[in-house]
């Protein structure tokens, strides 16, 4: 029952907002918006007029009309970009509609920075021809809709209260001309239009407007193009911004635990190193035990608190650079390595340690997977590119779409925009290429 | 034996203190920087001195450049430096001038006490001791050098010659008869050039040979 009452409210709802529809705020908004677009409208026009003048003045030649109209339109299109300025304003204060402004036009290579460049740069831009059309072609037509709207609709109104003043003096009796009546009640139809037109035509005004709004947004604002590029520019910033803070993030651990647990750790190794040294032979065999247990204990941690810290960010990376930090994990490798490293300047902190942990991952694999009995890792630096290859004699046959360590290498790489490659027949060589730009 | 130590963390420098204390060691002094090991070495003149590399105010290798002015003008003291990693460029730099009274040990070995106090003293009787991580790093750089021709057991040999080990320390690690590490030894010695007139000193001879390529690493 209730959702029928309901379909009654909602249905005399919909009727009284359709009856109200030509009075809503809406209907007077569009109105409103087609007028003011109907000026902006006409100044380019007038500017495109404006070099014809002189056909009045100066007898009609080919040579003069071909001019005239290179003049005008040139001149509406140098107009465009200005003319954008107020058209956006005029569809955010009126409409609420933001259109996104387009990048910032790059300047070509070869501009000289004058007047000249400027201009041709701006013509060869898409950009401007792409504003050229809205102004000049898309804007007028749809607007010339809007306006045609809004005239019948004023058309209508003028019918119908026309209409009415007439049924009214005629029921009175106050209009009979020749005897005949003026109004016979066959003009019912010229109301019906009216009434029909009083409804149509702000639909009309408000769908030439959205048509408007919607190439506005389409001519004078980004390209498709132009947006995808600034959405790659931001995803690129910040997935840099998100490296660098996770980078940042495990060099404030690795600090902390350095600074605190760490050297607690060293010190509590190296007090009970010492009561066991001391105290040996004065206590009883279960507390000697339990001692020498406890400083083996202490001394494990150790070791595992040194591997945990070295794997979130080793401080040799930090303090002394790739070179350094490659030479520990080379060293220590059960599988022997060459290791060659030529990279003469630090590069970003980011790019290191990408760099160092792709080599510390590619060792474990081979060390895990390879049954390799040398491996080769050269790393140098290639103007803005860092090169890095991981070589080995080991079985090959390694598979980067099934190893999770080759995924991750290749994701570690893919972070800084590197890319990965691996080569791996079965009975090997295996070799890893990995290639990281240095400037982000 | 007089000794100083620099170490910027309070807990290990106090810790440091103590231990050495107890085991026989006078420690003059226990600074936190490296300019106040200067002084501290200038006043005292210690036998033996303890330095962390990483030290205020810019934690980088303070330590070892203190180390490096301490041995070119008090060569009479032993250093020991601890450091937090492994850097050879470190231990080149040490080793450079002479391979004597010098130790390079990373700073969680402070643990293993009986060792470190044994390093400590090797180190101080003008011995070496080398941690075994800066011993296979600076294997790691020496591939295309004489010491290429030695065979795995013989560069494990040498490393723990590099150490600063006795050939009964040596046996006593790699489990084996002192004789068999002799052996090892005069094969290395062989394969290295140095000729029994030089007696005795080619033990140091090898290890120099041994370490030489940190030298060059460094001045490539």
């Amino acid at each position: 029952m209730s959702s029928g009452t309901t379909d009654t409210e909602s249905g005399a709802r919909g009727l009284r907002s359709v009856l109200a529809s030509p009075w809503a705020r809406r209907t007077w908004r569009d109105l409103g918006f087609t007028v003011l677009s109907a000026g902006l409208n006409l100044l380019p026009l007038l500017v495109m007029a404006l070099p014809w003048t002189w056909t009045f003045y100066v007898p009609i030649s080919l040579l003069g009309v071909l001019t005239c109209m290179f003049v005008s339109v040139a001149a509406a299109v140098a107009l465009c970009p200005w003319l954008t300025v107020p058209r956006r304003a005029c569809f955010y204060e009126v409409l609420g509609v933001r259109i996104p402004r387009p990048p910032t036009l790059e300047r070509s290579p070869d501009s000289s920075g004058g007047v000249w460049s400027a201009l041709r740069d701006r013509l060869r831009s898409p950009r401007t021809w792409r504003q050229a059309c809205y102004h000049l072609v898309v804007g007028p037509a749809v607007n010339l809709l809007g306006l045609l709207g809004g005239l019948l609709w004023a058309a209508a109104l003028i019918g119908l209260a026309t209409s009415a003043v007439l049924a009214l003096c005629t029921a009175v009796g106050v209009f009979r001309y020749a005897g005949q009546r003026v109004w016979d009640g066959a003009e019912i139809w010229f109301v019906l239009l009216s009434v029909v037109l009083v409804y149509l035509s702000p639909w009309i005004v408000s769908a030439a407007v959205r048509m408007d709004t919607r190439a506005a947004a389409d001519l004078l604002g980004p390209s498709r193009a132009e947006k995808l590029a600034q959405r790659v520019a931001n995803l690129t910033e910040s997935r840099a911004a998100t490296v660098d803070a996770a980078d940042t993030e495990r060099r404030r651990i690795e600090r902390d635990l350095h600074d605190g647990a760490q050297q607690r750790l060293v010190s509590l190794a190296m007090n009970l190193g010492l009561a066991r040294a001391t105290l040996a032979h004065e206590l009883s065999e279960p507390a000697r035990q339990a001692l020498q247990e406890a400083h083996e204990e202490a001394k494990e941690a150790l070791t595992e608190l040194r591997e945990l810290v070295r794997g979130l960010h080793p401080v040799v990376l930090e303090d002394r650079g790739l070179d350094a930090a490659l030479t520990g994990i080379a060293a220590r490798s059960p599988v022997p390595v060459r290791l060659s490293v030529d990279v003469p300047r630090r590069v970003s902190p980011t790019v290191e340690a990408v760099g160092y942990f792709i080599v510390s991952e590619a060792l474990a694999n081979v060390n895990k997977h390879a049954r390799a009995t040398a491996v080769q890792v050269d790393v140098r630096l290639d103007g803005l590119m860092l090169r890095i290859s991981v070589t080995d004699d080991g079985i090959g046959g390694a598979d980067a779409g099934r190893g999770t360590g080759l995924t991750g290498l290749a994701q570690r790489a893919a972070s800084v925009d590197g890319s990965f490659g691996i080569s791996s027949p079965l009975g090997g060589p295996t070799t890893i290429k990995v290639d990281l730009p240095c400037e982000l | 034996m007089r000794t100083v130590i620099a170490e910027d963390s309070v807990l290990l420098r106090a810790g440091l203190t103590k231990l050495l204390e107890t085991t026989g060691f006078e420690v003059v002094a226990a600074v936190h920087d490296a300019t106040a090991l200067l002084t501290a070495v200038e006043q005292h003149r210690p036998k033996l001195v303890i330095a962390d590399v990483r030290m205020p105010p810019s934690f980088t290798d303070e330590g070892i450049r203190a180390a490096l002015v301490i041995r070119r003008q008090w060569p009479e003291a032993a250093i020991m430096v601890l450091s937090q990693y492994v850097e050879e460029r470190y231990a080149a730099d040490l080793l450079a001038t002479q391979t004597t009274g010098i130790g390079y040990l990373l700073k969680d070995r402070v643990a293993d006490v009986d060792v470190f106090l044994e390093a400590l003293r090797r180190v101080a009787a003008g011995g070496t001791a080398l941690d075994p991580e800066v011993v296979a790093q600076l294997l790691l750089r020496r591939q295309d050098r004489p010491t290429d021709r030695l065979t795995a057991r013989e560069r494990e040999v040498l490393s723990l010659m590099a150490e600063g080990r006795s050939n009964a320390g040596i046996a006593e690690c790699l489990v084996v008869s002192e004789s068999a590490v002799a052996k090892h030894i005069n094969s290395i010695f062989t394969k290295l050039d140095l000729s029994p007139t030089e007696g005795d000193h080619r033990r140091v001879l090898a290890v120099l040979r041994f370490l030489e390529g940190a030298g060059a690493a460094e001045r490539s």
